[in-house]
């Protein structure tokens, strides 16, 4: 050990002594992990390639308890990672070594359901799926359905700003979040959004949706609730090219329909899913679509018979509508079940999150191939068509260390290539500690040092989930693929005016 | 364009380095709004024309003096709008004021999530900061996550965070159909129906009441707007002047000298109890009305009622035209708005006096 981390490693022991000592006056012991065996769990997040044990991890009840843990770690100088259920795709919730884990688990209430106002104010520990369930009596819902939504909570979802198969239609998380409570790293409240559709001043509600705890700590959520469909109806068709069937997700919106889902499954991901989900998926055809209308039974019946006839056209060598919502849910469980079907396949599997201009769907899957054949590795794709929000799920042996390195380059050649095709490293999965070096493809110098800019008028000491989304500029040098601009050349991006 | 854009960049160069104060202004159909603009004028329409668009998309990215009127000209030539159905208040009104005024018209508060405001439908900026940086935030896709949400913040930001140099939207298809019902009733009983109808699987895109009417429209399917009818009763009226004339505040009701107050409160606020007269839209979220009150009073009713009040035309403007956010909230503003804009040179004081 040299003298510097000799040093740092002083510093960390008595500043670790002074932490726990002002913990432990906030919290029960039950609530303060600071053993090894206790704090393991908490090592990773969803994407399980990134492992750190925290310095402590604290599990407060009340926001008084988290004001008190944030003042005391801003005054030592100890960061913190917020952490929701831990479903996470992207090491958003990866612990600091030196760091405070706080997890958000134990504010799991649901306090007011306001029927008339149709909106749900909760705590961020509330299950996503939670929600909903208890706004169905009043023939309301949640309408944000992230795969994992048995699972992951609306603290999490609020910082991934996460979507799930209804976005095309119904938004994603901003679009149904009124109101964000949250505590800044110094321990202030603050309320973001509010009760009315608007608030005064500068709109912060878009900043705090989707920072991936580096703003604020989410206390509480207000977030509206939409009436239940009265019907819901899915086609599942079957296409002989992916190209045949990118186009008809372009013929569909270009005929001015707006699915309320609209999936899209290879074929080798339905050859997947089938036997674990029995969707009755047609496993010859090169790529299926869902395409799924809601609303009044009138709206729908409507909506069905167009749908129908554009993908006809559009090429579909087989249609099959749903006759009964036992039906509908099926065709959605192979769709909703992919993940596990992938984990059941495979020793690992590494789920991508790219999104691009539709239109490049099929030209996206053919680069896939050619990627699958030069890494070794299969890679069945799922994707919010709708959306051009992709999830290729690369499958690897996470117990070969060549399998492993194998799988991120791939991931990372998909991730560039959804940027050339002017796209985006991530659509709803976040940035993370997985995305860092591709931010650097995406956005060039000036704005990265804006997204500085953003985290310290929030969070002027740098404390709250730091290192995460994004990267420095000195990282971006040293790899090398940064858009630096150049001398003489002022504006680099200007060319497509 | 790379000149037009290359010497704005040089004008906010001088301009911070001599702590000039600029007036961004597009068309100027707003200058009205917020309080009184200050500084030489920095001409944003020299930055005109739709850059990309492609229906299928659903994504339109326009620079920022592209004449709102031509931008929906040619989304309604493929069939297409803006869902946030933005009022114009003039002839000249450009994309970057629509943005960065960040006012939604009567669609704003439809059944579902469907529609909703400005900064629902920005999917990416470009933005001149105070540093003259060509900044670009977000992107031309549905989904996007990739650093912190700047783009969408420009929405309603007034132009104190820099010059909204290019925007993309998320543009939706317009309605196979419209229709408007009118019902006779009070202001309480508008409010309660409001809130309760738009618990119900109903496609209604805008409500307003006034002088005791309150119209609806729906939009739709034929068929589903005939169900609709038939649920809701009421008589067919005249839509599409009616909300024309709500949007661009051409009403009857707006008219005169009278301040005009825009209380944005929640949906299911009681009776805001103020004298004169009142028009409720967005089923029963945005309470417009005129009075003479203290503009305290109008503040303090506003914060009652869990919302915030604007001074929105007229009336008595010397203590600043919108609500002061909490202290804590404030402070985050002005920490951003000097990481932005450090100099303090875009639109000084147009939001708060501070800025």
């Amino acid at each position: 050990m040299n003298a510097a981390a000799q040093l740092e490693h002083r510093i960390d022991a008595a500043c670790r002594d002074a932490l726990l000592e002002r913990l432990r006056a906030i919290l029960n012991p039950d609530s303060l992990l600071v053993d090894e065996e206790d704090t393991r769990p908490y090592e990773c997040d969803g994407l399980t390639l990134h492992r750190q044990l925290p310095m402590v991890v604290a599990l407060p009840e009340t926001e008084a308890q988290v004001v008190s843990i944030l003042k005391a770690c801003h005054e030592l100088r100890v960061p913190v990672v917020p952490r929701g259920a831990g479903t996470g795709l992207s090491g958003g919730a990866l612990p600091h070594a030196s760091g405070l884990l706080l997890s958000l688990a134990r504010f799991n209430r649901i306090l007011e359901l306001n029927v008339l106002a149709r909106s749900a104010t909760v705590q961020p520990g509330v299950r996503n799926l939670a929600i909903s369930e208890a706004a169905a009596p009043h023939r309301l819902y949640y309408a944000p359905d992230p795969s994992s939504q048995i699972a992951c909570t609306i603290g999490g979802n609020v910082a991934e700003n996460a979507g799930g198969v209804h976005c095309l239609k119904y938004g994603l998380t901003l679009h149904n979040v009124m109101r964000v409570r949250g505590l800044t790293m110094d321990g202030e409240a603050v309320e973001f959004g509010g009760h009315a559709l608007d608030a005064p001043g500068l709109d912060l509600l878009p900043l705090v949706v989707g920072s991936e705890g580096m703003l604020a700590v989410v206390t509480e959520v207000t977030v509206k609730l939409v009436p239940t469909p009265q019907l819901a109806r899915c086609i599942m068709a079957s296409f002989a090219d992916v190209e045949d069937a990118g186009n008809a997700v372009a013929a569909l919106i270009a005929a001015g329909i707006i699915p309320a889902g609209l999936e899209m499954l290879d074929q080798a991901a339905s050859r997947l899913v089938e036997p674990f989900a029995h969707a009755g998926y047609d496993l010859d055809a090169a790529a299926v679509l869902l395409c799924e209308s809601d609303g009044t039974s009138e709206e729908v019946e409507d909506e069905i018979s167009r749908m129908s006839e554009v993908l006809r056209v559009a090429g579909a060598t087989k249609l099959r509508i749903s006759t009964s919502e036992a039906e509908r849910q099926r065709f959605w469980a192979g769709r909703k079940n992919a993940f596990p079907a992938a984990g059941r396949a495979s020793p690992a599997y590494y789920c991508m999150d790219g999104t691009i201009p539709r239109k490049h769907l099929g030209t996206m899957l053919k680069a896939i191939q050619a990627m699958e054949a030069k890494y070794r590795l299969g890679c069945p794709n799922v994707f919010h068509a709708g959306d051009g929000n992709l999830h290729p799920l690369i499958l690897f042996d996470d117990a070969d260390p060549d399998s492993v390195a194998r799988a991120e380059a791939l991931g990372a050649e998909i991730l560039e290539e959804s940027v050339r095709l002017g796209g985006t490293i991530t659509g709803e999965h976040g940035v993370g500690v997985e995305k860092l070096d591709q931010m650097c493809a995406q956005f060039d110098a000036p704005t990265l040092e804006a997204f500085f800019a953003v985290k310290r008028a929030f969070d002027p000491a740098g404390l709250l989930n730091p290192g995460k989304v994004v990267p420095t500029l000195h990282r971006c040098a040293e790899l090398g693929g940064m858009r630096v601009h150049a001398g003489e050349e002022k504006f680099p991006d200007l060319p497509r005016f | 364009m790379d000149a037009a854009l290359n010497s704005l960049v040089e004008r906010v160069r001088k301009a911070a380095s001599d702590r000039q104060p600029l007036c961004i202004r597009g068309g100027g159909t707003k200058d009205f709004y917020g309080n009184a603009p200050r500084g030489e004028v920095l001409d944003s329409c020299v930055l005109r024309g739709v850059v990309a668009y492609e229906p299928s998309e659903l994504v339109i990215t326009a620079l920022a003096g592209t004449p709102l009127a031509e931008l929906e000209a040619v989304l309604a030539a493929k069939g297409q709008m803006l869902p946030f159905e933005p009022p114009h208040f003039g002839e000249d009104a450009t994309v970057g004021g629509c943005i960065a005024a960040g006012l939604a018209g009567p669609r704003r508060a439809s059944y579902g999530t469907t529609y909703g405001g400005v900064r629902d439908f920005v999917l990416g900026a470009r933005l001149l900061d105070g540093r003259g940086n060509l900044l670009t935030f977000g992107g031309q896709v549905m989904k996007n996550v990739a650093g912190y949400d700047m783009a969408r913040t420009l929405a309603g930001s007034l132009g104190t965070l820099g010059v909204i140099v290019e925007v993309s939207l998320k543009v939706l298809p317009r309605p196979v159909a419209e229709m408007t019902l009118g019902f006779e009733m009070d202001a309480t009983q508008a409010l309660a129906r409001s809130n309760e109808w738009g618990g119900l699987p109903l496609p209604i895109t805008a409500s307003a009441w006034w002088e005791g009417r309150l119209a609806l429209r729906l939009a739709g399917a034929p068929a589903a707007l005939a169900a609709g009818r038939a649920r809701l009763g009421g008589d067919a009226i005249d839509g599409s002047a009616f909300w024309h004339s709500v949007r661009e505040q051409r009403h009857a009701f707006f008219a005169g000298d009278a301040p005009l107050w825009r209380l944005s409160l929640p949906s299911t606020a009681g009776p805001t109890g103020l004298p004169g007269p009142q028009l409720i839209e967005w089923g029963g979220a945005l309470r417009w009305t005129r009075s003479t009150l203290p503009a305290d009073e109008i503040r303090a009713r506003a914060r009652a009622l869990g919302g915030h009040a604007t001074l929105f035309r007229g009336g008595d403007r010397s203590s600043g035209v919108f609500t002061t956010p909490s202290p804590a909230m404030l402070a985050i503003q002005r920490r951003l708005k000097a990481e932005f804009d450090p100099a303090g040179i875009f639109n000084p004081g147009r939001m708060y006096p501070e800025f």
